[in-house]
């Protein structure tokens, strides 16, 4: 590697740092104008604010220039291939975009009077509808704002479900493969987590199921196509087990773009599922949300499901937000994320009840083509097919004095963003892949290319490179322990800092 | 379908090098009877044009508060972004990047997120921030579970004051728990009586400043009887623009600060997504929920941000973990840090200022039509008028005329005589004088 060229700024071409915008700062200045407005006595009392805030002041041209020279630090789907398992980055079309901005849609105030918001109410309707179709399942939900708040909606219904009853339960099986919200999201429903092993399929080991059953059991939380990828082959047994001890059946849906038009998880026995709008229906992940989680449900668990609801009445819509009964409470302030739903609909309807069924195709395609493109130099974790994922272990990098992290790394060299690693935690050096249905064909080759290449680099005995990189990046490995030990979690001015320090 | 690359060309190249004979093999773990079930009742797929059309359609059968005077609040509220926030967040490095799992890749959102907590800790008097939750209400809920965590006692106390939308979030997310919760309630301007509800097993007492009628509260008196009984205070913020001219909750001895933050660059959007924001006092970081940017170094030496502190999160910590949360707002946070880089310190003091006045213009014009009454006294840019007859029909009266005329109680304790004839208004810096004029000649002539 040759030493990069000393500047006298400091940057690398293109590449500079960016100091904060508290660095920035003149006091005074401002990126806004704001009209004089009515002259009028202040009402506020006693409580009128005393000191200054402490922000600081930047004209509208140098905020320009700071966010975007920030956001050439990140990687984006829309600048290349993405093969994170479970997290699904696939294409954002950008049609979804602009109608979520239309005038009319955008700016909706969510305590409009209902007579003043018939499209926004029609929209939700129609996404209900679409929700409800592709799933065969009953009622939707759609206020949860993100996937784990919707495994949170789908737990407090089965838990409303049974106070309704009058009945206790205390344990919800999950299996160990399971994503963390799904423990936790048990837990913060009052539930003792219990965890069911994987058989060598890397599916819900049956015999170990079977015992787990009780009538102390409220549900099974299951992730179906599971977290390695796999379809849950004995899934309507496992539903009509878990029903037989008068049990629930919570899904995960996190992976419902693997069966999309192709499998209806009503069919299935499911009793409750969330679904992460921005994973199947492509809203934006934005460097971490927003998301958006509708939960369909059964007939079983339905009279539960949280309100706000839009129904229909002679061609109006309307808005209930309250009705008492049983039901689970308010889950967020308004009615969820709106914006996400035009942006969710818009997809599915430019794809259409055959093109979501494609969709699915086309993701499990793409996943068992890079499965089949690497299977003899990276020895996937579980024997035959995958649906829209491909787990591997490291076991293919046994003795080469590389680990996954460092794979990883080095793809981060050749330009790509990590595969998903480490998880899940039932795979010795898991690397998860998913490459999604918005990925063609040659994008695939060459990243089955680079694959191999790494892995014959590491099985070479190039171990340095995987240690030291990435090189090629803004930044290269992180002191994470430091961040953890020493937590800086706002800038400071420099004497406060000093004296923090102190 | 113009998002499919593959074409059936590449699609049976690529099942023979998979070696299966049709994509319905890759499905065979399947149960067969499940497999390919009908789907009635939905069309298939659609152009750009015609799906556009669909969602202009949609779009016009509403009535946006851009085009009609708008004094509806209510913990969201209509303010003017400016063009360069919109813009930024739509930048492709922004609007599709992941989660900032792989730091050496993301350090754009890493910064943003450290700028965003300390814009937040500044506005709200608080030693440290979040990275942003789902919004203010289910973050009002989450601070009630982590003063739980922290003093390990069982009851809390929300004021009657609390928006009755933070109250219901609040007591759903934490009402599968042994915690005991007591509303109280509260009528616009009266003095409740919350130190006198502290116990020895009070966790917290959670108090909205201003409160859902718009009322402004010194808050210092409380902060200090929950200290002496070993209580937090809690303090939720609907209307962030309001720390721009008022004494901020952690200058009045708040323990942990909640706020919906979509007035600063986030647009209302029937509801959301919003963005909530969380702050509390330094010992408490790692009760927090939620995500949280911290700053480092790489191998070089070089100033860099990672996320932090993963250890409270459920990814390590599972059914231990301090929240089941697993995303933030980042894209709503990051909306709020342009908006707010925007202001700076002289543009947010002046916009709120700006607000402030609008609303008292607007109090001031309304309040004199007669037989209204004006509820509140001390109030930053929402305020609540007491009307001669029910609110509700009154509110779809000034609809019909254009006008986007406020709240009625009805909406917000639905069943409640009491508070039926309650108007509450809000005026932002998007309202002018001709439209508080409308305003006052529609309601005129609703009350007439």
């Amino acid at each position: 590697m040759t030493e990069a060229k000393q500047t006298i700024s400091g940057a690398r071409g293109l590449d500079r740092d960016e100091p904060l915008i508290f660095e920035q700062d003149a006091r005074g200045r401002s990126g806004v104008d704001l009209p004089e407005g009515p002259k009028a006595a202040s009402r506020l009392g006693g409580l009128k604010r005393k000191g200054p805030i402490g922000l600081p002041g930047l004209s509208e041209p140098q905020v320009v220039r700071h966010f975007v020279r920030l956001s050439r630090m990140n990687y984006a789907i829309d600048y290349g291939f993405y093969p994170l398992g479970s997290c699904t980055m696939k294409h954002n079309p950008r049609l979804n975009e602009k109608v979520a901005r239309l005038g009319g849609l955008g700016d909706l105030h969510p305590m409009q009077p209902v007579s003043t918001v018939q499209g926004g109410l029609r929209l939700m309707h129609e996404l209900a509808h679409w929700l409800t179709t592709l799933t065969g399942m009953p009622a939707v939900a759609l206020s949860p704002g993100a996937g784990a708040h919707g495994e949170l909606c789908g737990l407090m219904a089965i838990r409303a479900a049974f106070d309704a009853k009058g009945e206790s339960r205390s344990r919800v099986l999950v299996p160990e493969s399971a994503h963390g919200t799904n423990p936790a999201t048990a837990a913060m429903c009052g539930y003792a987590v219990d965890a069911i092993p994987a058989d060598e399929s890397g599916r819900v080991d049956m015999k170990a199921f079977e015992e787990k059953l009780g009538d102390d059991v409220a549900g099974v939380m299951l992730t179906n196509p599971n977290t390695c990828g796999l379809f849950e082959t004995d899934i309507v047994e496992i539903a009509e087990k878990i029903h037989a001890v008068g049990g629930y059946f919570y899904c995960d849906g996190a992976n419902f773009n693997a069966i999309v038009g192709k499998v209806r998880p009503g069919d299935l026995g499911i009793d409750a599922m969330h679904i992460n709008l921005h994973k199947t229906f492509s809203t934006p992940h934005g460097g971490g949300g927003p998301g958006s989680g509708p939960v369909v449900f059964s007939e079983a668990l339905a009279p539960y499901a949280p309100l706000p609801m839009v129904v229909e009445k002679d061609g109006a819509f309307e808005l209930v937000e309250h009705d008492g009964g049983q039901r689970v409470g308010r889950m967020k302030g308004f009615h969820g994320q709106f914006g996400m739903f035009v942006r969710a609909l818009a997809y599915m309807m430019s794809h259409g009840r055959d093109g979501l069924k494609q969709v699915a195709e086309d993701a499990v395609l793409n996943a068992n083509y890079v499965l089949a493109g690497l299977k003899d130099v990276l020895p996937p974790a579980y024997a035959g097919h995958c649906m829209h994922e491909a787990l591997f272990s490291d076991k293919g990098l046994n003795g080469s004095g590389v680990d996954t992290m460092g794979l990883a790394k080095a793809l981060i060299d050749e330009g790509y963003h990590p595969m998903t690693v480490y998880f899940p935690l039932v795979v010795h050096g898991a690397m998860l892949i998913e490459p999604t249905e918005t990925e063609n064909r040659g994008t695939l080759d060459e990243f089955i290319r680079v694959m191999r290449g790494l892995v014959e680099k590491a099985k070479a005995g190039e171990t340095e490179m995987f240690e030291q990189a990435p090189v090629l990046t803004p930044r290269r490995r992180l002191d994470e322990t430091r961040a953890a030990r020493n937590p800086v979690l706002r800038w400071q001015p420099e004497e406060a800092a000093a004296e923090a320090a102190d | 379908m113009r998002y499919l690359p593959q074409t059936p060309d590449s699609r049976a190249m690529m099942l023979k090098a998979i070696g299966v004979g049709s994509i319905d093999e890759l499905f065979d773990d399947v149960p067969a009877r499940v497999l390919n079930a009908p789907i009635e009742g939905l069309p298939d797929h659609m152009s750009e044009m015609a799906v556009e059309r669909h969602f202009r359609k949609l779009a016009a059968d509403n009535l946006s508060p851009s085009t009609a005077p708008c004094f509806i609040g209510g913990g969201a509220y209509h303010h003017h972004i400016p063009a360069t926030v919109d813009h930024l967040i739509q930048r492709s490095e922004f609007l599709t990047s992941y989660t900032p799992y792989q730091p050496e890749i993301a350090q754009g959102t890493l910064q943003y997120l450290f700028e965003f907590q300390t814009q937040v800790a500044l506005l709200t008097g608080m030693e440290v921030a979040n990275a942003s939750m789902y919004d203010g209400a289910t973050a009002c809920g989450e601070a009630v579970l982590m003063a739980h965590r922290v003093n390990k006692r069982r009851r809390t106390v929300l004021s009657g004051g609390l928006h009755p939308h933070y109250r219901d979030a609040t007591l759903n997310l934490t009402r599968f728990t042994d915690f005991e919760t007591v509303a109280l309630e509260a009528a616009p301007g009266a003095e409740e009586d919350l130190a006198g509800a502290i116990d020895d097993d009070t966790a917290a007492v959670v108090v909205q400043n201003p409160d859902v009628y718009g009322q402004l509260r010194d808050l210092g008196p409380l902060a200090e009887a929950c200290r002496a009984k070993g209580a937090l205070l809690i303090v939720a913020v609907a209307e962030v623009v309001s720390l721009g001219a008022v004494t901020p909750p952690g200058d009045m001895g708040a323990d942990i600060v909640v706020a919906e933050g979509q007035s600063l660059g986030v647009p209302l959007s029937f509801g959301g997504p919003h963005v909530g924001l969380f702050a509390c006092r330094r010992k408490f970081v790692r009760q927090m929920p939620g995500r949280l940017a911290g700053e480092t170094v790489d191998v070089d030496g070089r100033r860099s941000y990672v996320l932090t502190l993963n250890a409270r999160e459920q990814h390590i910590r599972r059914e231990k973990a301090t929240s089941n949360i697993c995303t933030n707002s980042g894209l709503c946070a990051l909306a709020f840090c342009i908006h707010a880089t925007l202001l700076g310190e002289s543009g947010m003091t002046a916009l709120a200022d700006l607000n402030h006045r609008t609303a008292a213009a607007a109090a001031e014009a309304l309040s004199a039509i007669d037989g209204v009454g004006l509820k509140t006294d001390v109030f930053f840019n929402e305020f609540t008028l007491e009307l001669p007859k029910p609110a509700g029909p009154v509110v779809e009266a000034l609809a019909e005329k254009g006008v986007l005329g406020g709240i009625p109680g009805s909406r917000l304790w639905p069943g409640d005589e009491s508070r039926a004839r309650l108007l509450i208004v809000a005026a932002t810096e998007t309202v002018t004088e001709e439209d508080i004029a409308s305003f006052r000649d529609a309601l005129k002539e609703a009350l007439a």
